[in-house]
């Protein structure tokens, strides 16, 4: 039963790949920043509800994370959890 | 790295480590939970705001009690600048299941030192931050660097994390005689045993305004670890004649694993001023652990000071390919564990929480405060890993399945300056 | 060949120049809107004076926090020849009397509920100023408010009331 012993060149062509695709994710991200051609279809003066407290993504983040830990360490699985953005966009 | 020998005593060279203690995070977790502290609600273009929480958190179940404090401060420095101190401790009391089969019960304290820094220039901003974790037969570092961005008029906010981790495992012994269900007097460390594990980690997050009322994200995350993935207490148990019907011998682990995880998050605002959350994850890895979580959340403000919090959580697990409950025989595969993690289980969760947000006209620089307390029950079942400590009542191998309820709780005070 | 592709990428995004609209120097739009004091008042009323409108909303933290400082600009100046508008855009104005009633501002504040004026003025950020010179032309957007502004507002108000 090999689980994944010999796979001791795998770390380092995953690890590359990765990295060039978040580069590329880095620029093209940098690229569409710069020139906005797309229209906000949500206002800057229309996001009451997004600002809103209770919409925020990191409300109660201590407690949040140490629920994710509890489940991380109990469970097989982790990863993906974080999240930012949201909120009223001012500035 | 020096091995702790306590002067005065001789480390006898044992066949058969007395004191088994369950090391209770997996070598990752320890990184993440620090991650996940640290790494704060950074909205892409705007920096956190000052703020210091005070957190009692507490875990029990299976006959384990882990509790403790954890103190986080933020400050920004400047309109560029934010720093983050996090503080935090694990008080472990152990006699679960894995413990009583094979050692004795423990007290144990890990504790854990990060610094962070966010960095704000135009609408990215930059973070690095480091984590220190200690207790007696481990030590983890990490570090990580995160970029977050706004675009297309705030919208839309892509981040971009690394994360690198160093971990130095050792392993407990006790150093006199003592009863088998009592606590060990003299812990020391095995100076035989000195083993490192390292980590790289890989994450993507996007997070978009859908309409005024609804947002989305979507998060990746690659790690792989490489090196001392095992626990050096625990055991598996393969078939046997005589007495339980089973032996015990040391776990094989893989010295590599590459997980692979991906999300997706909903938060839908509704009329009546209340938030409606659903999510859902996709976990892999190659040791062909696959978990999927659902969870939804509700949070409802109530009268003027009070919000209020419900949250379900589904999870369900299939297990890794070397695991099983009971082996044939011995020396059956070149990777062999009975960890329940990577047991196949089904696990519910169900959450609530109350805020309660005050002021302190005392204080004049404290300009909001909050009081919290959270509370969650979670409930695994197994399907298959067997409480082994009804072996000779059953049959090894017949025994009925485990199952798991514990408490987890989080009580915290939260000021903004 | 990944890495090659990331590379064209990033020089593609430093060679793409940012797209920006720029409506310094046109007329401000004309409009008219209710106000706290009960009466509707139209931009046209401050002709000849230097106008600076704020859009701001209680729900926005740099918008609250730039208030007091808008106030002190608004007593400082107003015997020059200069008027500062604070014109809030939530649909439901109910907050935002309730703050004002614990920040007291002595400039008129109107309510854009339908966000006809926002819309008129391109309003791409919270909280956004535009400052109007005396022939109703725009001179000065400015977009956001970090604590620091305020001597940006000064300068551009110091120069105008001038003219």
């Amino acid at each position: 039963m090999r689980a994944d012993g010999e796979q001791r060149s795998g770390r380092g062509s995953a690890n590359s790949r990765v990295r060039g695709a978040l580069l590329a994710v880095l620029a093209l991200g940098a690229a569409l920043g710069g020139c906005t051609p797309i229209e906000p279809w949500v206002k800057p003066y229309e996001r009451e509800h997004l600002a809103d407290p209770i919409m925020s993504l990191g409300r109660n983040s201590i407690a949040a994370t140490y629920r994710d830990h509890v489940f991380e360490t109990r469970e097989g699985s982790h990863g993906a959890t974080g999240a930012v953005g949201g909120g009223c966009g001012c500035n | 790295m020096q091995l702790a020998v306590r002067p005065g005593v001789r480390a006898r060279p044992r066949t058969r480590v007395r004191a088994r203690r369950i090391r209770l995070l997996p070598p990752f977790a320890r990184t993440l939970l620090a991650l996940a502290v640290l790494a704060a609600p950074a909205l892409g273009g705007v920096l956190p705001e000052d703020e210091a929480d005070l957190m009692y958190h507490s875990y029990q179940g299976g006959d384990i009690t882990v509790q403790g404090p954890s103190v986080l401060i933020r400050k920004k420095i400047g309109d560029s600048l934010s720093l983050t101190y996090n503080y935090y401790e694990d008080l472990i009391s152990s006699a679960s299941i894995d413990v009583k089969l094979s050692a004795s019960p423990y007290h144990e304290i890990r504790k854990q030192n990060s610094v962070g820094a966010d960095y704000l220039h135009g609408k990215t901003t930059y973070s690095v931050g480091y984590i220190y974790s200690k207790e007696p037969d481990y030590i983890a570092s990490t570090t990580y660097y995160s970029l977050s961005q706004d675009m297309f008029g705030d919208l839309t906010t892509i981040s971009l994390g690394y994360r690198r981790g160093w971990d130095q495992v050792y392993r407990d012994l006790c150093a006199a005689p003592h009863p088998t269900n009592s606590e060990c007097p003299d812990i020391i460390n095995d100076p035989t045993f000195h083993e490192r594990a390292d980590h790289w980690g890989y994450s993507f997050g996007l997070t978009q305004i859908l309409t005024r009322n609804l947002l989305a994200t979507l998060n990746y995350e690659i790690d792989t670890d490489q090196g001392y993935l095992a626990n050096p207490y625990r055991q598996i148990r393969y078939q046997s004649g005589g007495g339980a019907g089973f032996t015990l011998a040391p776990q094989i682990y893989p010295d590599t694993r590459t997980s692979n995880a991906a999300s997706v998050l909903l938060k839908y605002y509704l009329p009546w001023r209340a938030t409606l959350t659903g999510s859902y994850r996709f976990y892999h890895d190659t040791w062909n652990v696959t978990g999927s979580t659902v969870e939804a959340d509700y949070t409802l403000p109530v009268w003027k000071s009070w919000i209020f919090d419900g949250s379900l959580r589904y999870y369900t697990q299939t297990h890794a390919s070397f695991f099983s409950d009971l082996f044939p025989y011995a020396n059956y595969s070149n990777f062999m564990a009975r960890d329940r993690e990577l047991a196949a289980f089904d696990s519910v969760t169900v959450g609530v929480g109350a805020t309660y947000q005050f002021e302190v006209p005392q204080v004049p620089w404290i300009h909001k405060s909050t009081a919290n307390i959270r509370y969650d029950r979670l409930m695994i079942n197994y399907k298959d890993y067997r409480d082994a400590l009804l072996a000779a009542q059953y049959g090894a191998g017949n025994e009925p399945l485990y199952k798991l309820d514990a408490n987890v709780l989080e009580v915290f005070l939260s000021i903004w300056y | 060949m990944k890495n090659r592709l990331a590379a064209i990428i990033a020089a593609a995004a430093l060679a793409l120049p940012a797209l920006a609209a720029d409506p310094t120097g046109s007329p401000a739009p004309a409009f008219t809107l209710g106000s706290s004091a009960g009466s509707n008042v139209s931009l046209a009323q401050y002709k000849g004076q230097v106008v600076m409108l704020n859009f701001w909303a209680s729900w926005c933290g740099p918008c609250r926090q730039e208030m007091p400082l808008l106030e002190s600009i608004y007593k400082k100046y107003n015997r020059m020849g200069f008027t500062l508008i604070g014109v809030n855009v939530e649909p439901d104005s109910n907050a935002a009397n309730q703050w004002l009633k614990q920040t007291p501002v002595s400039f008129p504040i109107l309510y854009d509920k339908d966000s006809k004026v926002s819309k008129m003025y391109d309003v791409a950020g919270m909280p956004s100023t535009v400052i109007i010179d005396r022939t109703g032309k725009v001179r000065v957007l400015h977009r956001g408010y970090k604590p620091g502004d305020e001597n940006e507002y000064l300068d551009s108000i110091r120069t105008l009331v001038r003219e």
